[in-house]
């Protein structure tokens, strides 16, 4: 039997069915009680994270804006999303008329479970995995992709033009960004053989984040883009679509499409933490199992602060803009790097590790600055103007006389 | 290996229950705490004060279609790639190319779309 110090949960857990069992209660029940048990800890432990984060965040984007961020509740301000909570717990849930109403009222629901069902294949440390699936990459595509069915409901559920116009935006940019998604997240599989999460984690002697960098990069940006966060959180562009597909919500029910967003945000880190930078590998990680759960937690905050900081400091894209850097620089980036990594991988398989992963390394930095040339030499700085170039420009001479006309800049 | 197979399936169907029934359950719960005071006014369509004009289930522009095609092509394509990748470590060079081949004529795909405009956000 474990030390509680050295593997809490999994002591815990043999805790409890070794209680189940000395009650009387059957193996398999013992083992449907488990499950639910877990899952229901699991699943409560990554919604009380968002209590955290919505502090986090709000107290960094403050300071990155020279604000104080909040300061008022509790020390720190610690105490200010529990105080959001119980304000939006107690707000009045406006159905509006004409709404489609099981899809409407389907779509916060989903939207979370979503972004929750994705913590059940993660694996934690080396012994506390929720299900070790033979399947695991695609599963998170999967469950991933219930996010985006979320988001159409509530746009069509809303009776709301802006609300539909917003979540076919916002699926429109989802899906497109899934497709490099998916295909970098081929890279890890193909180095580690399998679809295991957990194998993929052990297979990471050498962090993939360093055996491909690029994939790795395209991997995270279009993460955050599937997340909808900043710059590419269109969904919510107040100036244009006055919130998107959430502009009919109110109450919990808006609350809890936030809630899915900052759960995505984390859950989004804990993917790439897991496939890119070596899951809970760590020093002592094997022998000591809750160390392996501190280190992908700091991988995945790392990830995670990284996140805040390009919401904190990027400016939105416009609509075209996503969607070009999407199919006209991720996809074939993450296509034609595909190709390069699996003929030079497969040359540099036999060599030493340490010439691998310098063979590797170079490669993908050569790979990368060629299609960069290449692919902004045609359409990518090719800017498409707006608004006519000439604007009415006020001047002195033309203050009073045109109103119109305008200079001739 | 079948077995234990199963099981993880069964969590993965407990916790599909806990995480669609604990935001259900809160939002429930949030329904019987919150005030219930409709008016006509307060539930009309929001359009930022303007009125809205018919319906809003309207017709949408053929745009989103045609981005959904290529998101099908590609997406289709990576989960043909998937066992290529789960077997790569052991694959012949032969193989290799071949993927290598499949991948090719799916950028030449998507090399026509763009020369044809068809990822130009209009």
């Amino acid at each position: 039997m474990t030390a509680f110090w050295q593997d809490p949960i999994t002591f815990l857990r043999l805790w409890l069915e070794g209680l189940l069992l000395s009650w009387g209660v059957p193996a398999s029940w013992v083992l449907v009680i488990r499950f639910a048990v877990g899952a229901l800890l699991l699943a409560t432990a990554a919604l009380l994270l968002v209590i955290l984060q919505l502090w986090l965040e709000r107290k960094l984007i403050g300071r990155i804006q020279d604000r104080l961020g909040p300061n008022r509740v509790g020390p720190w301000g610690l105490l200010q999303p529990i105080a959001d909570v119980l304000k939006i717990f107690t707000k009045e849930h406006i159905t509006p008329a004409g709404a489609d109403r099981v899809p409407f009222n389907l779509a916060p629901v989903l939207s979370v479970a979503a972004a929750l069902m994705v913590w059940a294949v993660i694996p934690f440390s080396a012994t506390v995995m929720g299900a070790d699936l033979n399947v695991g990459i695609l599963y998170l595509l999967a469950v991933g992709a219930l996010g985006e069915l979320a988001i159409i409901l509530a746009g069509w559920g809303s009776n709301n033009k802006y609300a539909l116009l917003g979540a076919l935006r916002t699926v429109a940019q989802l899906i497109s960004y899934s497709v490099p998604m998916t295909l970098s997240a081929l890279v890890p599989v193909m180095f580690s053989g399998s679809l295991h999460l957990n194998v993929i984690t052990q297979a990471q002697e050498v962090w993939f984040v360093v055996l491909a960098p690029v994939p790795a990069l395209i991997f995270l940006t279009a993460s955050v883009a599937e997340v909808g966060r900043a710059p590419f959180d269109l969904p919510e562009a107040e100036s244009e679509l006055v919130a998107g597909y959430s502009v009919e919500y109110s109450g919990l029910k808006f609350g809890f499409f936030y809630v899915a967003e900052f759960l995505k945000a984390f859950t989004v880190s804990l993917i790439f933490a897991v496939l890119f930078l070596g899951g809970w590998r760590g020093p002592g990680a094997e022998a000591y199992p809750v160390l392996g759960f501190v280190y992908l937690m700091l991988k995945s905050g790392a990830v995670y602060l990284l996140m805040i900081l390009f919401r904190g400091t990027l400016p939105r894209f416009r609509i075209d803009q996503v969607m070009d850097l999407n199919w006209k620089v991720f996809t074939p980036l993450a296509l034609i790097l595909l190709m390069v990594i699996a003929l030079a991988d497969y040359f540099l398989r036999g060599t030493f590790p340490f010439v691998r992963v310098l063979g590797l390394l170079g490669i993908n930095g050569l790979a990368y600055v060629v299609l960069d040339r290449l692919l902004s030499s045609r359409e990518r700085l090719r800017r498409r103007p707006v608004a006519q170039p000439v604007r009415p420009v006020a001047r002195p001479e033309n203050l009073i006389t045109s109103s119109d006309a305008g200079g001739q800049a | 290996m079948g077995h234990e197979m199963l099981n993880a399936w069964l969590y993965i169907g407990l916790f599909t229950l806990v995480a669609a029934a604990l935001p259900a359950i809160a939002i429930f719960l949030a329904g019987l705490l919150s005030p219930r005071k409709p008016n006509p006014i307060k539930d009309a369509t929001y359009e930022c004060g303007v009125e809205t004009v018919g319906p809003a289930w309207t017709q949408l522009r053929v745009q989103y279609y045609l981005f959904a095609l290529a998101f099908l092509i590609f997406d289709v394509e990576s989960v043909l790639l998937f066992p290529w990748a789960v077997a790569y470590q052991q694959l012949p060079l032969f193989a290799i190319v071949e993927a290598i081949i499949f991948l090719a004529i799916l950028v030449g795909g998507l090399f026509y779309a763009w020369r044809k405009g068809a990822l130009n956000w209009q």
